[in-house]
């Protein structure tokens, strides 16, 4: 195992008690970037940003400083949208980035604002995390009173207002046009793109930047240490360090800061200082590699690394980094149900494949499992999967508005490319026990 | 954001269209181009009325961009130069075939028991694109089915597709968001607030464009199935606006109106009174057989009875006392041909010209006919300011209300209101200018003042002057829509704004009227002083020599004088063609006195109204989809009418009773046919010249808008002068100036004889400001004393935000408070005293 020994960069302050103080951010070198920053050009900022093949965190893996420039030059207001509506089952790193060091999220937010040029930074906190939202309307209080947000910011004329907005439980709201529509006051649905984008036309159809947390926190170290620092850290365009949520049977559970590009997903799953290997020492029978979404993994995919563009060519993503193991017990037709339901529980019914599709995949999986199978429905499964991502293909096509529906399809073309056979040994015993009974011999009679 | 449903498109491109070249707009959206070049893209949730939203996926289909075929939902794509568009490739089939077994898997398929059956898009698509047979083996969604969501809508959310067409349409276009989607996903449902119903008077759309049977109306369920309805084109006369409509009807009687998309005027768009009132042409009370009095007592008759005893009292009246002895009020409700008609029988034949269209609610005919005019589409044209100075458009001219709306959010109109309540435009105004009732001239002075004068005027505050002057000043063509905001105040205030307006360079009017047909009345010279095609006597007089015995000399008069001189005797038979005046007119006290001073009454009519019961005889008219001929809008277009039903009993045209009253007076009018008709209005009346070849060879329903020649020219306008008002009384601390508009829903006969609508008036009560309330130290629903002119009354009290303080607010033709009570349309303006019965109160 080739585990490197690089610092953290987001997580550094995750050990300090105080860390999500003020004055605990600061007694850590906490603000000095943004300092930094606000005696340098915005455009300087955000070419360092650029410079830094910073990928975003949230699932797509868009670099950040490429995002910052799509804005429609001369078009304002503009806003800074900051996606904290971390849902996607076996993710749970922006979470603790607010938790535990809410104020280099802060600290992140004003660079980017800076960078960009927005004056309104709306920062989307999912609904269920209470201490999160604690924490960060604590810290922006303390960031207010300390004149690091508002008016006027370290005396300089830079103005920069943080909206918090907390989520009412919609795992779609993390979809960026989704959670344009909720901070409007609308349902939480996603919004058709093209015609719009959200870097011409967003929050209120103006120019708008959606990041994720972890994308931003990870700026003002950027931006203290510069991108070529960064850059030595990683491979291919997976630079820097990044944030792995380990979940399923693993002896060590959580998340985990690693060197971006070069960490290979055996090296995280399995080093002691990681998720420890599998729970019983058992087989590793399949892994998601990056959130519920993601098509998955199996053992002789274990040696890849952590790195974007090799993820992607060999079949998935590396998403929200959430990597859920499956040893060798699991029962995948239960697994695949148990992810399925919950795209079908989340889909927010706004388009009609995904509403009627992700709930009819869900009740067909039910119905097999429950010995109700038919020898049709494998067939049929993948079917109404083609139906709403024709091809089922990776990258998905899809019919639907938004990637949710073909989500839904990642796990059933995953388990039953690999584990058809245990699909149909569900049926055929269903088959089976169905032949098996007599039928009873009915009697149509007249009413008296 | 750009508007998608504006149908302004520019520059040409060229796209492939399975495998052919095609021309396109730019901003033109692909779903729409393939429909206009014969490729029609199935599809759910698309309107084209409505900004598309993309969300059923059934128009989904292959385009390619440049980087390789994908699918695209068309109607939210816009052309672009080179696209190549397969609508009937192997992926796209196979992506539709998909959505619509995705659609029906929760559909019930109860098509034998939904009214939508037969004209269902879905059950259509089904049959075009859909499978043979079910793969969905597992039990559909359910819900509890129907469920009223209004009095008049009833929702079955088994059947809803979710399309979201009934929610936007609430929301973008009626701007009532009172039905939403809620929960989410699989159990999403359309569902109105708890305990608030979907009240819009717009309602009917949206069980219009309802793409399945989720969105049933009350008076149309179960009545038939669509193979078996025959349907005609016409216009509806329930107000001016004169939307188009689709009469539906099976075995004789009228069962459904369908809204139809007639582009300068309704956009398919109809309000719930026009779409429902076709109840009231099947009403059981429905006038069938003429009546005249006997021994007391109205009778059946013969029609030669009755036509005979008409004109017998119409003869003797004019031996004994000459024509001007003899009124006619009414007309507003006939078909033009008809109008004209009457016209040519008490001008041309009896030789009064105390004629009059207009209830004493209106506008002078002069000043109708004096100002330059806009049609609907120039008012809602982008970039201009429209004035609205009238009635609340969403209450008397409902669809109106809805291009209003549409203009100004969607196309940059800026809109000013004029008005002494708040109205349904008032939130998306740009200037709302809420004055005292009386004062309307002062704010139309202080509007075309010089910017920046610091006062206030007619109550309205300065800064808000300043924010209208400076939406006149941003440019653009000024659009007046002129009409009457309050009947409690004289018209001469309306009619010195209306001029102080038409001083602002590139401004015309649209005339806001009351109803359906007053516009043809007017033109066709049912207005005293008038003859038809917008001219006066003596404009006119040469004309109709040869085709009319007489022409007036000079001017009658109109319907408030008519009223006050019967009421002094001087009026001795009084004609009412489909009038109503004690629930019409402004001052009941002076109808009732005038209808009680005349001898005769002669009434046409379709039901038996208040005012009809006292006639000497009663003349059975056909009415609405009983009738053809045409019918005037209030822009001045002209319009075809159809017949689709036969009228009750012997009940006759409008036209054919006054021919055969004219008969029975010995003279010919000349006409065997509507067509007749058509034709001599085409020659007698100037501004109507060429009507019928122009009718007969259009392209389209539109209608056409008269004089065909264009705007008529500045010169050749009539003049009218502006009345000078009375002075009025100071504004006294315990005074409230009334003002009295309607309601949609009256007691009117449309909604008095449609069962369905029959619950929906909301009831007369005197309604105030909150802060009147605690100065007169009254409470809400309260009883108190209302002292008004002529009477004083008890009448509850109500809080309306939307009445200024200072005045007080009475609907008219309620039941409960009736306004016309409290008017004395001697005064120019009815000023009340209120008080609070348990002594404590105004003058305390």
């Amino acid at each position: 195992m080739t585990v490197s020994d690089v610092a953290p960069i987001i997580t550094s302050r995750f050990a300090n008690p105080d860390a999500h103080t003020l004055s605990g951010y600061r007694a850590t070198g906490g603000y000095q970037a943004l300092a930094k920053a606000l005696s340098m050009s915005p455009e300087a900022v955000a070419n360092e940003v650029k410079e830094a093949s910073l990928l975003g965190r949230g699932g797509a893996g868009f670099p950040a400083g490429v995002k910052w420039g799509f804005c429609p030059p001369g078009v304002w207001p503009r806003y800074l949208v900051v996606n904290g509506d971390e849902s996607e089952p076996g993710t749970y790193k922006d979470r603790m980035l607010m938790e535990r060091d809410p104020h280099q999220l802060i600290e992140g937010v004003l660079l980017a604002c800076y960078a960009v040029g927005c004056g309104q930074a709306f920062l989307y906190v999912r609904g269920e995390m209470a201490l999160a939202q604690e924490r960060i309307a604590a810290a922006l209080n303390e960031a207010y009173a300390a004149g690091l947000v508002g008016r006027n910011i370290m005396g300089s004329d830079f103005s920069v207002d943080v909206i918090l907005h907390w989520g009412a439980g919609a795992y779609i709201v993390g979809e960026e046009t989704a959670l344009i529509e909720s901070l409007e006051g609308e349902r939480g649905m996603p919004r058709l793109k093209p015609p719009f984008f959200p870097a011409a036309k967003g929050l209120y159809m103006q120019p708008t930047i959606v990041n994720n947390v972890e994308t931003l926190s990870n700026v003002p170290w950027i931006v203290n240490n510069g991108a070529a620092a960064y850059n030595e850290l990683g491979a291919e365009a997976s630079r820097g360090t990044r944030m792995f949520a380990v979940s399923g049977h693993v002896k060590n559970p959580g998340v985990f800061e690693v060197e971006f590009g070069t960490t290979t997903f055996r090296d995280i799953i399995f080093d002691p200082r990681y998720a420890g290997g599998i729970l019983g020492d058992r087989a590793v029978k399949a892994f998601i590699p990056g959130g519920a979404s993601a098509p998955w993994f199996f053992e002789e995919h274990l040696d890849l690394p952590l790195e974007k563009g090799t993820v992607d060519r060999a079949g998935s993503m590396l998403g929200s980094g959430a990597i859920v193991v499956m040893d060798e017990t699991t029962d995948v037709v239960r697994a695949c149900l148990s992810l399925v339901r919950f795209f079908a529980h989340e889909s927010c019914g706004k388009c009609t494949p995904c509403r009627e599709g992700t709930t009819w995949l869900e009740r067909i999986l039910t119905r097999i499992i429950s010995g109700q199978g038919r020898p049709t429905d494998l067939d049929l499964l993948l079917d109404v999967s083609d139906n709403i991502s024709p091809g089922i293909a990776w990258p998905p096509k899809q019919t639907t508005i938004c990637p949710l529906g073909p989500s839904a399809v990642s796990p059933i073309s995953s388990a039953l490319t690999r584990f058809r056979g245990e699909f149909e040994a569900l049926i055929d015993d269903a088959v089976a026990a169905r032949t098996a009974v007599t039928p009873v011999e009915i009697t149509v009679g007249s009413h008296g | 954001m750009a508007d998608e449903t504006s149908t302004q498109v520019t520059g040409e491109l060229t796209i492939t269209l399975n495998g052919t070249q095609v021309d396109a707009r730019k901003g033109e959206l692909l779903i729409a181009a393939a429909e206009r070049h014969g490729v029609y893209i199935p599809h759910f949730c698309y309107h084209p009325r409505m900004r598309p939203v993309g969300m059923c996926r059934m128009c989904i289909v292959e385009v390619d961009t440049g980087r390789g075929p994908t699918l695209q939902p068309s109607c939210m794509l816009e052309c672009a130069e080179g696209m190549v568009v397969d609508t009937e490739s192997d992926v796209t089939s196979k992506a539709q075939d998909g959505i619509l077994e995705f659609l029906l898997i929760n559909h019930p398929l109860d098509c034998p028991v939904c009214d939508k059956g037969g004209e269902c898009p879905l059950q259509d698509q089904t049959m075009a694109y859909g499978p043979g047979e079910s793969r969905f083996v597992e039990s559909k969604r359910h819900h509890e089915k129907p469920i009223p969501i209004s009095d008049l809508v009833l929702l079955d959310r088994e059947r809803c597709i979710l399309c979201d067409r009934c929610t936007r349409f609430a929301k973008e276009v009626a701007g009532d968001p009172l039905i939403h989607f809620i929960n989410r996903g699989n159990h999403t449902e359309v569902n109105t607030f708890p305990d608030e119903p979907f009240a819009s008077y717009f309602s009917g759309n949206t069980v219009q464009i309802c793409p399945v049977g989720a969105l049933t109306a009350t008076p149309y369920r179960f009545k038939a199935r669509p193979w078996d309805l025959e349907q005609v084109e016409s216009t509806c006369q329930t107000c001016s606006v004169g939307c188009r409509v689709a009469v539906q009807s099976s075995r004789n009687e009228v069962l459904r109106y369908v809204g139809v998309d007639s582009d300068p005027v309704n956009w398919g768009w109809l309000c719930d009174k026009g779409r429902f009132a076709f109840e009231s042409v099947n009403g059981d009370e429905r006038l069938g057989e003429p009546l005249v009095r006997t021994g007391g007592e109205l009778r059946p008759a013969r029609w030669s009875e009755a036509i005979a005893s008409a004109a017998e009292v119409l003869q003797s009246t004019l031996t004994a006392h000459g024509p001007e002895a003899i009124g006619v009020i009414g007309g507003a409700r006939l078909t033009n041909e008809a109008a004209y008609a009457w016209a040519k029988l008490a001008k041309g034949v009896l030789g009064t010209d105390n004629v009059d269209a207009q209830l004493g609610d209106g506008l002078p005919a002069e000043v109708v006919l004096g100002l330059p005019s806009a049609t609907i589409d120039e008012v809602c044209a982008p970039g201009g300011t429209v004035i609205v100075l009238g009635p609340d458009t969403k209450e008397e001219l409902p669809v109106l209300f809805l291009r209003l709306r549409h203009a100004v959010l969607n196309d940059g109109v800026r809109l000013i209101e004029i008005a002494p309540t708040a109205t349904g435009l008032s939130a998306i105004a740009t200037a709302s200018l809420i004055h005292h009732p009386g004062e309307t001239a002062e704010v139309a002075r202080a509007l075309v003042g010089q910017p920046g004068l610091g006062t206030d005027a007619g109550g309205v505050n300065s800064a808000a002057l300043e924010v209208a002057r400076a939406a006149i000043a941003a440019g653009g063509p000024v659009r007046v829509v002129l009409g009457r905001a309050s009947v409690a105040e004289s018209v001469s205030w309306t009619v010195e704004a209306a001029s102080i307006l038409s001083s602002i360079p590139d401004t015309s009017f649209l005339m806001a009227l009351r109803r359906g047909n007053v516009r043809g009345a007017i033109d066709l010279g049912l207005s005293p002083g008038l003859l038809p095609g917008r001219v006066t006597l003596d404009g006119g007089r040469a004309n109709l020599s040869g085709l009319w015995p007489t022409v007036p000399a000079t001017p009658g008069m109109d319907t408030t004088a008519m009223l006050t001189a019967a009421a002094e005797g001087h009026l001795r038979t009084l004609v009412l063609v489909g009038a109503d005046p004690l629930a019409d007119f402004p001052d009941r006290d002076l109808a009732r006195r005038a209808l009680a001073g005349v001898e005769t009454i002669i009434a046409t009519d379709t039901y038996l109204t208040g005012s009809s019961s006292l006639a000497g005889v009663v003349l059975p008219a056909a009415g609405f989809a009983e009738v053809s001929g045409t019918t005037t809008n209030l822009e001045g277009r002209v319009s075809v009418l159809s017949q689709r039903v036969t009228p009750p009993g012997t009940a006759r045209s409008d036209w054919a009773i006054a021919s055969d009253l004219a008969r029975a007076l010995g003279v010919d009018l000349g006409f065997a046919s509507v067509e007749d008709i058509l034709t001599e209005i085409s020659s007698a009346a100037p501004s109507h010249a060429g009507l019928a070849d122009a009718l007969a060879s259009s392209s389209d329903t539109d209608g056409v808008v008269v004089p065909l020649s264009g705007p008529t020219p500045a010169d050749a306008l009539l003049s009218f002068t502006v009345p000078t008002s009375d002075a009025l009384l100071p504004r006294h601390s315990y005074s409230l100036r009334l003002v009295v508009g309607r309601k949609l829903y009256d007691e009117g006969t449309a909604v008095h004889h449609s069962p369905a609508m029959t619950n929906l008036p909301v009831g007369g009560a005197l309604r105030l400001n909150r802060y009147d309330f605690d100065r007169l130290g009254v409470a809400e629903g309260d009883l108190v004393r209302v002292i008004a002119p002529a009477l004083t009354i008890e009448a509850p009290v109500v809080v309306d935000p939307a009445v200024p303080r200072g005045s007080a607010g009475a609907w008219f033709n309620q039941d409960g408070l009736c306004a016309a009570d409290l008017i004395d349309i001697t005064a120019p303006l009815t000023v009340l005293q209120v008080e609070s019965l348990n002594g404590q109160g105004a003058g305390s």
